[in-house]
């Protein structure tokens, strides 16, 4: 009969970029259950709809998270804009999907780089993080700020890409996606990382959908959903198509992510050859009335803008529920019944980023 | 733009677990549960999303309306994954919700004022800047 | 599937040397849209208080009987709000970074005077 310890895990923890505390039960070197607690860097956000008017609570709403601020920005601006009927012009649309696919790209060599670092594999960490300085590069150089874009509004885009710009960022797509691909091959190839993901944190196809699970955990257990098939924003016009792998364990969310990298290279390239030309602002009149869920994907998944107007110039109610927040249960789940040396590895498969988690 | 179509269904504290159980058996998954403090009531929005046949994303909302006064009864029999939603609501909002299956009573989110959200506006402590 | 992939790696960035900028020996990368600070010209400025009241991190305080605006840098998130409510476009980010500070003191500026005409004294009957 083996003794049970309590083990803590973070929220202090060299493999994970955020605070997040579980409380792991062992027995000798299994993990029997774990138990998550939060509330580490709980800012409260929410509340300040009280005090900021909804044209200025974007600035609020982008700085919700570093690593995917910009998609927050258009989920609450899509959020604002179905409640008051705006239509927003073709060019912005264009340009805020230009955007976010980029913001994808940084979040998907970010993970890859800490994933990396889990295994101890510090070099490769290295590595992604360099070649995902030249797509903050290109943000910086579009939009005026490296993780916080500050170009999306209520009706449209602050800022315009001029044609050279747009040419060039085209150029540089290519040398990306060679150093991309050149990275993953190293991903799915290397021996020592197959064996440290394939068959770790198994989640079943049932299992996912059951407890909510979505983003790169749903897709890599074999279920084809991304909310970018809603077709908000340019991707009714563009041709995409979602990336999904069957075995439900960490390697093939690894490979999904990876996969999807160049996805976004593609629909970026796309979005550049039909970008129509035009305005990019609407001009915004009146007060928001009414409810609507506003979803858009993330690079973690679906993330869920509620926004509440009342006829005045200030918000009911904006709750964010992020997909962070969704796939909790379901790494509880994994977490039971893996080897102790095996918990970083699964906790970074999920892609925590307990930032906006918890705002 | 597209505007997505969203269902809302308006339940009560008796129909909630009945209504929930439907959309469980309809295959849905659980989406978010949110609340929001509009006067002196509090509102409950439970989300799900299913796969039906006029689209792969239909997004059924239910809407619960409570003064606060009688303890809500918890999903997380249903859908477990509703845990941390409830833990949420009840840290922050002061809500009672009775039966959940994995309860950390009122330790999930510590503020150092409690239930932050449930007042409609929160007065900074003497002597903090 | 490729071999010595971590090799070529490590082989181009011997070659080519380190990838991270010497700074403050090299200075920091800026762009023309990169938010620095924000600076102001006062002469133009006419105490609407706009500004002020749509900023989002509250930095930014006007008193129109003394002309004088003043803008607490520690809260100044550097979102460029301001710069589109001012009406008459004396607000502007520019690309410099600003030195660090060990203690909270704002910048304040003052308006010129403003100029008095004066009336023609109308000639007795």
């Amino acid at each position: 009969m083996s003794r049970q310890v309590v083990v803590p895990f973070g929220p202090q923890h060299p493999v994970l970029p955020e605070p997040v505390h579980l409380d792991l039960v062992l027995e000798d070197e299994r993990v029997v259950e774990a138990i998550p607690r939060i509330g580490y860097v709980h800012r409260g956000l929410e509340k300040l709809v009280e005090k900021r008017d909804y044209k200025d609570y974007i600035f609020i709403a982008e700085r919700i998270c570093g690593i995917c601020s910009f998609i927050h920005s258009v989920g609450y601006s899509q959020g604002i804009e179905a409640l008051m009927e705006i239509e927003v012009p073709a060019r912005a649309e264009y340009l805020r999907t230009i955007w976010s696919e980029y913001s994808r790209l940084h979040s998907h060599l970010l993970w890859l780089g800490c994933f990396a670092d889990s295994m101890g594999f510090e070099n490769l960490f290295m590595q992604s993080w360099r070649i995902r300085e030249s797509v903050l590069d290109v943000l910086e150089e579009t939009t005026g700020g490296r993780v916080i874009q500050g170009s999306c509004k209520v009706g449209g885009v602050r800022k315009d890409i001029a044609a050279p710009q747009l040419e060039q960022m085209k150029e540089g797509l290519k040398t990306l996606q060679s150093e991309v691909d050149d990275l993953v091959a190293v991903f799915s190839d290397e021996p020592t990382i197959k064996s440290r993901t394939i068959g770790v944190g198994v989640l079943s196809k049932d299992e996912a959908w059951e407890l909510g699970a979505v983003g790169p955990m749903l897709r890599g257990s074999g279920v084809r959903k991304d909310m970018r098939m809603l077709g908000y924003g340019a991707y009714e016009h563009l041709d995409f198509k979602p990336v999904a792998h069957d075995a439900g364990d960490c390697y093939s969310r690894c490979l999904v992510r990876a996969e999807e990298m160049s996805v976004s290279i593609d629909l970026i390239r796309q979005a550049i050859d039909s970008i129509p030309e035009g305005e990019i602002e609407v001009k915004v009149k009146g007060n928001p009335d009414g409810e609507y869920f506003s979803r858009v994907e993330q690079p973690r998944g679906e993330v869920l803008h509620f926004v509440k107007g009342g006829g005045k110039k200030n918000l009911l109610r904006h709750r964010v529920r992020t997909p962070t927040m969704a796939n909790i249960p379901a790494l509880v789940k994994t977490l039971a019944g893996c080897q102790m040396a095996d918990v970083p590895v699964i906790v970074l498969s999920i892609d925590p980023c307990i930032g906006c988690m918890e705002r | 733009m597209r505007k997505e179509e969203q269902e809302t269904i308006e339940v009560t504290l008796q129909t909630l677990a009945s209504e929930v159980q439907k959309q469980k058996d309809l295959g849905s998954r659980l989406v978010q549960i949110c609340c929001a403090r509009i006067g002196d009531d509090f509102e409950l929005h439970y989300s799900f999303e299913r796969e039906a046949t006029d689209s792969p994303f239909k997004f059924t909302d239910l809407k619960l309306v409570t003064d606060g006064g009688s303890p809500i009864g918890s999903v997380t029999g249903i859908f477990f994954a509703a845990f941390g939603y409830e833990n949420e609501i009840a840290d922050l909002y002061g809500l009672k919700i009775e039966g959940n299956l994995l309860d950390f009573k009122g330790t999930f989110i510590t503020t150092s004022v409690p239930y932050p959200f449930g007042k409609p506006a929160v007065t900074k402590k003497e002597g903090t800047s | 599937m490729g071999v010595f992939t971590i090799t070529k790696m490590i082989v181009k960035s011997l070659i080519k040397g380190p990838d991270t900028r010497r700074y403050p020996a090299v200075p920091a990368k800026k762009t023309p849209l990169t938010r620095g600070h924000l600076v102001i010209e006062i002469e133009k400025c006419i105490y609407c208080g706009l500004c002020s009241m749509h900023c989002p991190a509250d930095a930014i305080v006007v008193t129109k009987a003394e002309r004088t605006w003043h803008i607490d840098r520690f809260k100044c998130i550097v979102c460029g709000g301001c710069v589109e409510y001012c009406p008459k476009d004396c607000l502007h980010l520019v690309p410099e970074y600003l030195a660090p500070q060990e203690k909270q003191q704002g910048d304040t500026y003052t308006g010129p005077e403003p100029v008095v005409v004066q009336e023609p004294v109308p000639a007795s009957e």
